[in-house]
């Protein structure tokens, strides 16, 4: 009104403003997977000790509660830091559409609320509360969580798939919250992106024992901190697949430019092939192996389906196809290979109720929560950057959302600065946390009560 | 009361939330920064982790909250705030996150050095996160955002008499509200040296924090008239002498050492002056945009609020027995259980 007007972000700003909002929500998500999953687990130990007695269990549950006090601390600053950044770099997606979704928000505040304090709770009121109650308060933190991480993502399918609100001239003048919460890509994702979270978790955290074991310290307590959480994350694997291709058929029927782009169809064709690795060069996908038929197939369970090509929407609207393929693939990839880890343990269970014999069970389980976490990253990259060059897909791009204010570069590098610190400190900490204070052999009573949680 | 002044209304209660119980996190910071060297001010230290410790995140969910309502109900205007306030805010951002976290890093550590490293920081992005957050509010304040997507100057619209005087009345408030937490903080646990020194602190700041609240208004009188006289004579003046009635009971309670009722006194000056301020400025939130032209759809408002007022239903009684869990001295475990 009467000040100048804003010019176009330039170039610059606009990449710097995709890649600080990229590391801010890739880091956050390792986090908020811990949070989602790791109260869980350490529920499930302090349980199993509380019904066994088995003190292994309740110093384990103790050591947990120890780093998610830690995690969960980290968690809540760069989960704030990404509700700045939704108004600091992308007002013209907020100004705008910041009420169609404001409800799934709204409800994930009252979510984080209850996780903080029966996390509260939970860490600090540990030896006050008798064992039950205290891990009833537990309960609270495990349902919010899993709340929270839905709410949120429902936000995001509404970006892959807008809907509930009318525009006139640009404005909003009309929503249905309800609508634009409950959009179709919301239950394929929500569902994918919990399980998610759990295998991130359950990985993350046998990966440290597998650690230790392969260091020679292969006593029950060990074994069970291995054994409990990667339980919980192989049980996922299989049913993580299921929702996988679920996801993928949404994605097929709804947003066929995003499926070209991760399988690199670049024309219309009728039986189209799977593509396995291959990389894109002037609008055609080079050096891929190919399974017959096995795209149209997969993504709408007919071999002769018609798969969309990305020619079919101009050069201005298409996703870079090589990022988008590649993170597909190696999301499939580890997701897979950590199912096969988990079915590798069930088999040598089976057979002979212990781990498999071999060094290299360890030294792969030692890496599945890298795995894990590269597969959560690469999905959200398929997600994000597959809806490029929107915001809003269909409705907003990107470009035009962006804050036009100079200088958003200079943000970035002092965000990338404090967050390169942040890392250093955070990895820094937690592995003194999994160091300091050797676990005996055969764990006393004093052991477990003494252990100071927070 | 229309919808839109409802949300208006359940904005205001987060803000006043977070400056009452977040606030007073970030004045405990501060208080950390002045403790003195790591020997002498290891005490003060010790409580005021010991105080924050349990509570600290919740409260910080109240930030969380105030953002969500502000873009879900007025999504222009935190548009315009974000795009034209983004140096400030994304300084906020990073003070938010080096103080979480180094807070939770200086409990894990063990080793001095890292105590004081992540101390240090824990304590310096506690002192400037309050005030960067008072330069946004004093920049809203001044009528110094307009509306618009990044309409605003990017320096002026937040380096200015009224930003500059309200950030340091940010800090100041902090401070204040910490020292009178943790006085009775420290008189129940039984420690009256240290009682005696935060009440010493809370009575330094109470009287630094009057000076700057009349050096606020003196500010506001040639900075942004219009607000000024809503305040000094308009509807919000009741409130301004509710504020400074509080803050003067509250020397008063301090000195003769009523550590739980001045807790209720403190928080009423503060509460005062914030209502005052939204009352003051009511019904214009930017220049030329009032709340009917930035509130949003009747649809979006009657959802939210709904949502909100079920979850306040799950969310008091927990929030009640946070703070009364670690309000209620803790009985070590007996000998024999150990």
């Amino acid at each position: 009104m009467g000040g100048p007007l804003a010019t176009a972000a330039t170039e610059a700003d606009l990449g710097a403003a995709r890649t600080q909002m990229a590391l801010s929500l890739g880091w956050h998500i390792v986090l908020a997977c811990l949070g989602v999953g790791m109260p869980a687990i350490t529920l499930l130990a302090e349980w199993r000790g509380h019904r066994t007695g088995d003190r292994n269990y309740r110093l384990l549950a103790r050591r947990w509660g120890r780093a998610m006090g830690v995690l969960f601390a980290v968690g809540a600053v760069s989960g704030t830091i990404l509700s700045f950044e939704m108004g600091l770099l992308w007002p013209g997606l907020m100004g705008t559409y910041g009420q169609v979704i404001g409800l799934p928000f709204s409800l994930e505040g009252i979510a984080f609320f209850i996780e903080a304090i029966f996390l509260g709770v939970y860490l600090y009121a540990w030896d006050r509360l008798p064992p039950v109650r205290h891990m009833l308060t537990g309960v609270p933190i495990v349902v919010a969580g899993v709340a929270s991480a839905f709410f949120v993502v429902t936000a995001n399918a509404w970006m892959q798939q807008p809907t509930g609100f009318d525009t006139e001239n640009g404005r909003i003048v009309s929503v249905d919250p309800w609508a634009a919460m409950f959009n179709r890509a919301t239950p394929p994702q929500t569902v994918h992106m919990i399980l998610a979270a759990f295998m991130v978790a359950g990985f993350g955290m046998a990966s440290v024992y597998a650690v230790a074991m392969l260091r020679g310290r292969r006593d029950r307590y060990h074994r069970l901190g291995f054994l409990l959480p990667f339980t919980v994350a192989a049980a996922i694997a299989p049913v993580q697949v299921g929702v996988g291709d679920w996801a993928a058929h949404f994605v097929a029927d709804y947003q066929p430019v995003k499926l070209a782009a991760m399988e690199g169809v670049f024309h219309t064709e009728r039986g189209a092939p799977l593509h396995l690795g291959g990389v894109a060069v002037d609008g055609d996908l080079r050096y891929a192996a190919e399974v017959p038929n096995g795209l149209s197939l997969l993504a709408h369970w007919d071999p002769n389906a018609e798969i969309t090509g990305l020619e079919t929407v101009p050069a201005a609207d298409r996703p870079p196809v090589n990022a988008v393929h590649l993170a597909f693939q190696t999301m499939v990839g580890l997701g897979f290979a950590l199912l096969a880890l988990g079915l590798w343990l069930g088999l040598s269970w089976w057979r002979r109720r212990d781990l498999p014999r071999t060094p290299w069970f360890l030294r792969a389980s030692a890496l599945s929560g890298v795995a894990a976490v590269v597969a959560l990253e690469s999905g959200w990259v398929v997600t994000e950057v597959g809806r490029q060059p929107w915001i809003v897909y269909g409705h907003l791009r990107t470009a035009d959302a962006v804050n036009p204010a100079p200088g958003l570069v200079w943000g970035f590098l002092l965000v990338a600065a404090v967050y390169a610190v942040l890392t250093v400190a955070s990895v820094y900490v937690l592995r003194r946390l999994a160091r300091s204070r050797p676990v005996p052999v055969a764990p006393q009573e004093s052991d477990v009560t003494d252990y100071k949680v927070v | 009361m229309t919808l839109a002044q409802a949300m208006l209304a359940v904005l205001w209660i987060g803000i006043s939330a977070y400056v009452l119980f977040g606030g007073a996190d970030f004045g405990g910071g501060v208080w950390d920064l002045l403790a003195g060297g790591t020997e002498r001010g290891r005490p003060d230290r010790a409580l005021v982790e010991h105080s924050i410790g349990p509570v600290w995140e919740t409260n910080h969910v109240w930030l969380i909250f105030v953002l969500v309502v502000t873009w879900t109900g007025l999504p222009s205007v935190f548009a315009a705030i974000a795009s034209t306030l983004y140096i400030p805010l994304t300084l906020v951002a990073l003070g938010i996150i080096a103080r979480g976290a180094a807070f939770a890093f200086r409990k894990a550590s063990t080793e001095p050095w890292q105590q004081r490293l992540f101390g240090a920081t824990f304590a310096f992005s506690s002192l400037v996160t309050p005030f960067f957050l008072g330069t946004v509010a004093g920049a809203i304040a001044s009528g110094r955002v307009p509306p618009g997507v990044a309409e605003g100057d990017l320096l002026s619209s937040w380096l200015n008499p009224t930003s500059l005087v309200s950030g340091a009345l940010a800090v100041g408030t902090a401070a204040y509200l910490a020292a009178v937490y943790l006085t009775r903080d420290a008189e129940r646990g039984g420690d009256t040296e240290l009682s005696e020194r935060f009440r010493r602190r809370a009575l330094a700041a109470g009287g630094t924090v009057g000076v700057l609240s009349a050096a606020g208004l003196a500010v506001l009188r040639a900075d942004a008239a219009g607000l000024f006289d809503e305040l000094t004579s308009g509807r919000a003046l009741p409130l301004l002498a509710v504020s400074i009635a509080a803050g003067l009971a509250s020397l008063a309670l301090l000195w003769r050492r009523a550590y739980v009722a001045v807790r209720v006194t403190a928080a009423l000056a503060v509460l005062g002056l914030l209502w005052g301020w939204a009352l003051a400025q009511y019904p214009r939130l930017l220049p030329g945009v009032e709340l009917d032209d930035a509130a949003a759809t009747r649809s979006v408002l009657a959802a939210s609020l709904g949502s909100l007022a079920a979850g306040a239903l799950l969310l008091l009684p927990s929030l009640w027995w946070l703070y009364t869990t670690f309000q209620r001295e803790h009985v070590p475990p007996r000998d024999s259980e150990k």
